[in-house]
């Protein structure tokens, strides 16, 4: 059956046999609020070539994978997110989890170490240790990784503005541990783009924001191998209310044009692109995100190939970290979230991620509580070791649901991406505030698509309870650790060697005014017991600072 | 028929807190229900959020916080408030903040608190009720 004569007898289905039933509802769409219709079939993917479009596991397109085994290699990095309070705490909660089969870590920093400020500067006060671990010098580092050996982990780090910062943090804590930069591996986020689109943690303005990705990106290249110098992210795109198709190609706009500034600056392009991932939300609508993953592959390999004439292998692969979407979740009947959660996780491990966050039940309410976190972890656990998914690679390919999905996403981020470029490109977009636009215009519909029922959220706007009380434990945080952390900086700036850490301020402001490599001098900083919020203030000084203009 | 009256509200969001989600999807419906917004935006400190409500004139100060800072920002914000002479500003607020922190904050002054989930159309019934 050619696709003409299969569209003609869909045609003839729907109307004969189809149409007899009637429907429950008047529409089915996606959490995205995209059409779906009642039934694909070859016709839906007739345009699909399996060699161009999909090819095996490991090879170009990469469609179906970026390794030729996948989880039957090895499992996914079961990476949960976490940290809160002061470092000794968060510590103790790593510690947990590594001993509770936790493959990697992951450091949730407070907002004030977020948005490069010390635990004692006026705005921060009340955010000490809050929504997660404060971190003010290289002791604080020391102490979150006290007993847990940088050589022989790797370790997440989500900070975007200040990530040059805690990189070098991280680098001094591991060369007083004993290892060298070489053996050292990881992630910081260190994606400032997104920042301006979505999350909204930025420092200085775009420019020299990318001047300082590239200094990192070219320092790591030479100096610590295994990092992963940026980690691009659409997951707070998707949180801030974009839809999964705004999210991928808002993402890969991202990454394109880190890869395009790398080259601006004279990078081989497959000196840098091996070490750049990727990060992304998975969402309840399960179809949909495995759409998205499997079509983010195939269109970064043949960006990079085509595009950017990238030779090497591993410069084409889209490697990716996958979070549950905290926004799915409900404050309502919490424990339905472990649910959702199962569900959010099982699609990336069919999309293929890399690496998993699993939310806990509890996030929507507090922090997570330790029975919380170990339930999530579980929660991967069982996807990975009883379920049976991974025992083949990209199980739902030749789905025609599943490539007929794909390939939407893929013509629909193509599209955006036109968009994008019509307004100058990501830079000049942020400007214009394109994206913000979009993704508050997406948030807005999907709120009034709940409050008109069209979309039902179990317990939150159908079969709810009518008197609830939330019966799980939540984590508190101590208000005295903010006391504690204030009174710790202060003693970190009246200990340490002044004149040495005059030094390495000035060599600091000298390179930020000139154009040399701003990486070593911030290591310098670090061992000179230089505190973030001190290191950002030469930067600011120097680079300025970044205003929105608000839109809603 | 008497004239309805035309709320002002002044969104914004404290702190260092950058989710503006919650913050801009209220803004939107407020100003959709007919109400004159005015969306300050984000990163704002107590001082800036009452400066901007007393020049604007503001009946309702409306602030989104999901950092846990709300416990220091929220009782400032309605004592700068009282301070200026403009106590009779109702402070409202949104975000992920426990039972008993709202008990305590009600307590000081804030004239109501919504959590996750509240559907817009109850915060506009609020802000016209006052």
């Amino acid at each position: 059956m050619d696709e003409r004569e299969y569209r003609a007898e869909k045609e003839r289905w729907l109307r004969e046999t189809y149409g007899e039933e009637g429907e429950r509802d008047d529409h089915f769409v996606t959490v995205s609020s995209e059409q779906v219709e009642p039934l694909y079939g070859p016709g839906d993917i007739s345009g699909l070539d399996y060699e161009r479009d999909l090819g095996f596991p490991g090879e170009f397109p990469y469609t179906r994978g970026i390794r030729s085994n996948m989880y039957r290699g090895r499992l996914w990095t079961m990476r949960q997110f976490s940290g809160f309070g002061t470092a000794r705490e968060t510590n103790a909660r790593y510690k947990f989890l590594l001993e509770h089969g936790q493959t990697g870590l992951s450091v949730a920093f407070d907002m004030p170490t977020i948005m490069g400020r010390d635990s004692d500067d006026p705005m921060a006060e009340g955010e000490v240790g809050r929504c997660g671990v404060a971190i003010d010098s290289v002791l604080d580092m020391q102490a979150l990784f006290d007993g847990i050996s940088l050589a022989s982990i790797t370790t997440s780090m989500t900070t975007n503005a200040p990530a040059s910062i805690l990189l070098a943090f991280y680098l001094v804590t591991g060369e007083r541990q004993g290892a060298s930069f070489d053996e050292m591996g990881g992630t910081i986020q260190n994606d400032i783009l997104k920042e301006y689109i979505a999350q909204k943690s930025w420092i200085f303005p775009p420019r020299p924001s990318l001047r300082i990705i590239t200094d990192i990106m070219r320092f790591c290249a030479a100096e610590v191998p295994r990092w992963n110098t940026i980690s691009i992210s659409g997951y707070h795109i998707r949180e801030a209310g974009s839809t999964a198709a705004q999210e991928l190609a808002f993402t890969l706009a991202d990454g394109i044009a880190y890869v395009q500034a790398g080259v601006e600056a004279g990078l081989d392009v497959d000196e840098f692109a091996p070490r750049l991932s990727f990060f992304f939300n998975s969402h309840v609508d399960f179809f949909e995100e495995i759409g998205k993953y499997r079509a983010a592959r195939r269109i970064w390999a043949r960006v990079m190939k085509e595009r950017f004439g990238a030779k090497k292998e591993e410069s084409l692969l889209l490697r990716f970290h996958t979070q549950t979407a905290g926004c799915s979740l409900t404050a309502q009947q919490p424990e339905n979230n472990i649910v959702r959660t199962a569900y959010e996780g099982l699609a990336a491990v069919l999309g293929g991620t890399q690496s998993l966050h699993t939310n806990s039940m509890d996030e929507v309410l507090a922090l997570p509580s330790e029975k919380a976190a170990e339930i999530a972890l579980r929660t991967q656990q069982i996807i990975g070791y009883e379920t049976g998914v991974s025992n083949t690679i990209d199980p739902l390919a030749g789905s025609y649901f599943v490539e007929a999905m794909t390939d939407r996403m893929e013509s629909e981020c193509l599209a955006c991406f036109d968009e994008i470029e019509a307004e100058g490109g990501v830079l000049e977009a942020i400007e214009k505030g394109y994206f913000q636009r979009r993704i508050a215009d997406a948030a807005y519909r999907y709120q009034m698509e709940i409050e008109r029922g069209e979309r039902i959220i179990v317990g939150m706007n159908r079969f709810e309870h009518s008197d609830e009380a939330v019966d799980i434990e939540l984590l508190k945080i101590d208000p005295a650790l903010e006391t504690e952390q204030v009174a710790s900086v202060r003693r970190v700036r009246a200990e340490r060697d002044q004149p040495a850490a005059d030094d390495a301020m000035s060599e600091l402001r000298r390179r930020a005014e000139g154009s040399d490599n701003l990486m070593p001098a911030i290591i310098e900083c670090a061992r000179a017991h230089l505190t973030q919020g001190e290191i950002v203030g030469v930067l600011k000084e120097v680079f300025g600072e970044y205003k929105e203009r608000p839109i809603y | 028929m008497s004239e309805k009256k035309t709320h002002r509200v002044l969104v914004a969001k404290p702190g260092l807190d950058g989710h503006d989600r919650g913050a801009k999807v209220v803004a939107r419906a407020l100003r959709d229900a007919g109400m004159e917004v005015i969306y300050l935006g984000l990163h704002q400190t107590p001082e800036q959020i009452v400066q901007a409500a007393v020049d604007e004139d503001v009946d309702v100060v409306g602030l989104s916080i999901l950092s846990g800072a709300h416990m220091t920002v929220f009782p400032r914000v309605v004592e700068m408030l009282r301070e200026r002479g403009a106590g009779d500003i109702k402070v409202v607020g949104g975000g992920i903040i426990p039972e008993e922190d709202i008990e305590a904050l009600e307590a000081l002054g804030v004239a109501r608190l919504f959590t996750p989930g509240t559907p817009t159309s109850e915060i506009v019934d609020y802000i016209r009720s006052l």
